[in-house]
């Protein structure tokens, strides 16, 4: 790849080529610079499949067991490298099974680009064999798509779609290509987009904007942030943690701000939204200055809108101005890039302390440590905990691993309880809430960062929904480690059932397989846990291990995840029991 | 927040299923839309969508935010209707006999300024453009005789004030 790159480079100036549009596909691949695609063949993207197999030196095709693996898989690995993910899937079935990962991809921001093939041009409209509209049936849930239907139209779509789906608020973008592209010729000649007259992916940051926001936090007592995936994505980590530490201002995660700060920053208080920290969820109504940092004000982390930070000015950091006022209305908002908005914010902030404030969220966690922490990672009744699990990889992996989690119960433990000092090492389906993420996502990741330790923490509900990935992990040897935390549950239904619902469990009672046995079908070494006295050196086992492991720890089966805000309730009204 | 009568206008770029994107955010926020027109604009190759809603401003102006989000489209506006210059377009088919069995029907044409496209041995085609109450009191009138065929257009808008798209183009150009 670096060296066609690089000829290409070299090259005074670009020649046209003749060659087939499925060639031309691999062409574009190549020059967007990925080598690593996810995907499964079928009828009407085989000329595409046959291009891979001539080319597969330099672009390598992992073929998953079911196209929904695909596009997670892709989505871990764009998550944990900031890159963008590539999925592939013929016509029909191949191609709505795709939904659900972009769907998923759209809401959490993530880049990607999905191929799928098309029935020939002639062939549209009539019903034929797997034809389906994939182009209107993802239209809802992709940043952008687009049918090709002739070669020559492939080099500038592919340029646009990369363009697209990595720019400004990154997303999901499918391109739908006929066969009879596929087959065709076109003289190939590849130029990058660099811009599209439609679109504008960054808004210009507005200086009268960051002076406000600037004198609002000047003038705070009581300043407090909360940040989003916006922070990682934008590569703004160093720009928060300056701000944070600059303007002495506690700051909390949305989910998916998770590891944008190290969790043991003093000043990284934790965690906001229905299952996050007592301290930063009811401190939301306590502060008077509310510092919304690429976040979008999600109903999982406002709770009740009527109630929420109705004593504050709210300033709002936010690329998408789409987000702005949609649902939380800043009285500042700051369009822009993250990176580059707290970076021109920086120089006009005062160095402040807000000792006596900061010291209201420390009392308020000691509070949820006696109620609710301790219970959780120190646990002495009989019975595992999901906590304790996760405070032990924390400890083997030294707070270093990437965590990829499904979701339920399992996820809100780890990401209450989880401790990252790297950016971009907490992988989970967070907008969506999509079960069976985390296998294929955690192979994405692993593939996107072979040199780092990726656990997968999953339930045993969501893992039996893509368990079929496994054959990926066996087949490609690929060392993520698996810790499926089993309660025979499906625990968070089960939870709100026993909450709201006067216990009647319908359908979240599940009968499992023998889990060890399945992971073993497919060689993958595999340990079960059932005591804590046996829990330490199992997750160390695995953490050392160099191959692909599998771990099923047996916790509590009715354990619930407390704090929580019941549904539609206000962040001041958070239950700690 | 009362829900008004909102124009909103869209210039895009001419691709296929622009409108689909477009249609889906009302759906996916439960909104009807109560008329919908597609032309091109002042400016080459822009089309331009005049959409019409009945809704509170808040819902408006989201619903704008996300249209212009989409990657073909240049620029979103929305109006209220004391902001614009809006018409509609009416055709009444009627059966030509009616022309000479009922006199009422002449001074219905005449008092709603309305023009008569084509004339023929079993019918007659009436157009008429104005506001829609204008449309609705002419329809009421020949109601009573009998109407073959009815079909009023979407909206069409001009704002009072400017919307600044060639700026936008210009600017993008020059990059």
């Amino acid at each position: 790849m670096e060296t066609l790159n690089a000829q290409k480079k070299n090259a005074p100036s670009k020649t046209a080529v003749r060659i087939s549009g499925a060639e031309a596909i691999i062409h574009c691949l190549l020059e967007e610079g990925v080598d690593l695609i996810y995907g499964y063949p079928g009828g009407a993207i085989m000329p595409v499949y046959d291009e891979l197999y001539k080319f597969q030196d330099r672009l390598t095709h992992v073929l998953t067991r079911h196209e929904q693996g695909a596009t997670h898989a892709a989505q871990g690995y764009a998550r944990v490298s900031g890159k963008v993910g590539v999925a592939m899937a013929t016509s029909g079935p191949g191609a709505t099974n795709l939904v659900t990962g972009l769907a998923d991809a759209q809401i959490d921001s993530t880049p990607m680009v999905c191929i799928t093939g098309q029935v020939p041009r002639h062939l549209l409209g009539s019903d034929a064999f797997q034809e389906t509209d994939i182009v209107g049936i993802s239209t809802p849930v992709t940043k952008w798509n687009y049918q090709i239907t002739k070669a020559s139209e492939i080099p500038e779509i592919f340029a646009k779609a990369f363009y697209i789906a990595k720019s400004g608020r990154p997303g999901p973008v499918l391109i739908d290509i006929t066969k009879n592209a596929q087959f065709e010729e076109l003289d190939f000649l590849y130029k990058k987009c660099t811009g599209v007259r439609s679109y504008q992916p960054i808004p210009e940051p507005d200086l009268k904007a960051l002076e406000a926001a600037a004198d609002l936090i000047n003038q705070a007592k009581k300043p407090y942030i909360v940040y989003g995936q916006g922070v990682i994505l934008g590569q703004a980590e160093e720009e928060l943690k300056a701000l944070v530490e600059k303007a002495g201002i506690p700051a909390a995660w949305t989910i998916l701000g998770l590891s944008a700060m190290d969790t043991a920053h003093p000043l990284n208080v934790g965690m906001v939204g229905m299952h996050g920290n007592y301290g930063p969820n009811v401190l939301t109504n306590e502060c008077d200055v509310l510092i919304a940092i690429g976040m979008r004000f999600d109903d999982r982390v406002t709770g009740n809108l009527e109630t929420y930070a109705k004593q504050a000015k709210i300033i709002h950091f936010e690329i998408d101005p789409a987000e702005v006022d949609k649902n939380v209305k800043a009285d500042v908002a700051v369009l822009g890039n993250a990176k580059q908005t707290l970076d021109l914010l920086l120089p006009l902030i005062h160095s402040n302390e807000h000792s006596e404030w900061r010291k209201e969220f420390d009392v308020k966690y000691h509070l949820e440590y006696q109620k609710v922490i301790k219970k959780d990672i120190e646990p002495t009744k009989p019975g595992l905990t999901m906590g304790e699990v996760i405070e032990h990889i924390n400890k083997a992996s030294n707070n270093n691993a990437v965590i990829v989690t499904d979701v339920g119960q399992h996820q809100m433990i780890a990401c209450r309880y989880a401790k990252f000092s790297q950016t971009k090492s907490n992988i989970t389906s967070g907008g969506l809430g999509t079960m069976g993420f985390a296998l294929p996502a955690a192979i994405g990741a692993k593939m996107g960062a072979m040199d780092r330790e990726v656990v997968a923490v999953i339930g045993d509900g969501g893992y039996q929904m893509t368990i079929q990935e496994l054959g990926v992990i066996f087949q490609h040897n690929v060392p993520v480690k698996i810790v499926v935390l089993n309660n025979d549950h499906l625990g968070m239904v089960r939870q709100w059932q026993e909450l709201f619902f006067e216990s009647r469990y319908a359908s979240t009672v599940m009968t499992n397989p023998d889990f060890v046995k399945i992971a073993e079908g497919y060689h993958i070494t595999s340990k079960r846990v059932t005591e804590r006295n046996e829990l330490e050196s199992a997750v160390t086992e695995m953490i050392s291990s160099k191959d692909p492991y599998f771990l099923e720890v047996r916790v509590e089966k009715e354990d619930n995840v407390f704090p929580m805000i019941p549904s539609g309730a206000s962040v001041s009204d958070i239950r700690l029991e | 927040m009362e829900n008004k009568w909102y124009t909103i206008s869209v210039y895009s770029e001419n691709n296929v299923g622009l409108l689909n994107r477009i249609s889906g955010i009302f759906l996916k926020r439960h909104i009807n839309i109560e008329s919908l027109n597609v032309s091109k604009s002042e400016i080459e190759n822009v089309s331009k969508f005049t959409i019409v809603v009945y809704t509170t401003e808040n819902w408006t102006r989201k619903i704008v935010a996300q249209i212009e989000k989409q990657i073909e489209v240049i620029k979103a506006f929305y109006h209220t209707d004391e902001e614009t210059i809006y018409q509609e377009s009416a055709l009444f088919k009627i059966a030509s006999s009616l022309l000479f069995d009922e006199r009422q029907i002449q001074n219905i044409i005449k008092e709603s300024n309305s023009q008569i496209v084509t004339v023929s041995r079993d019918f007659f085609v009436l157009a008429k453009t104005g506001r829609r109450h204008e449309i609705d009191e002419m329809h009421d009138a020949l109601e009573p005789y009998g109407i073959m065929q009815f079909v009023r257009s979407g909206r069409i808008a001009v704002t009072k004030a400017s919307m600044p798209i060639t700026d936008i183009l210009a600017e993008f150009q020059n990059q």
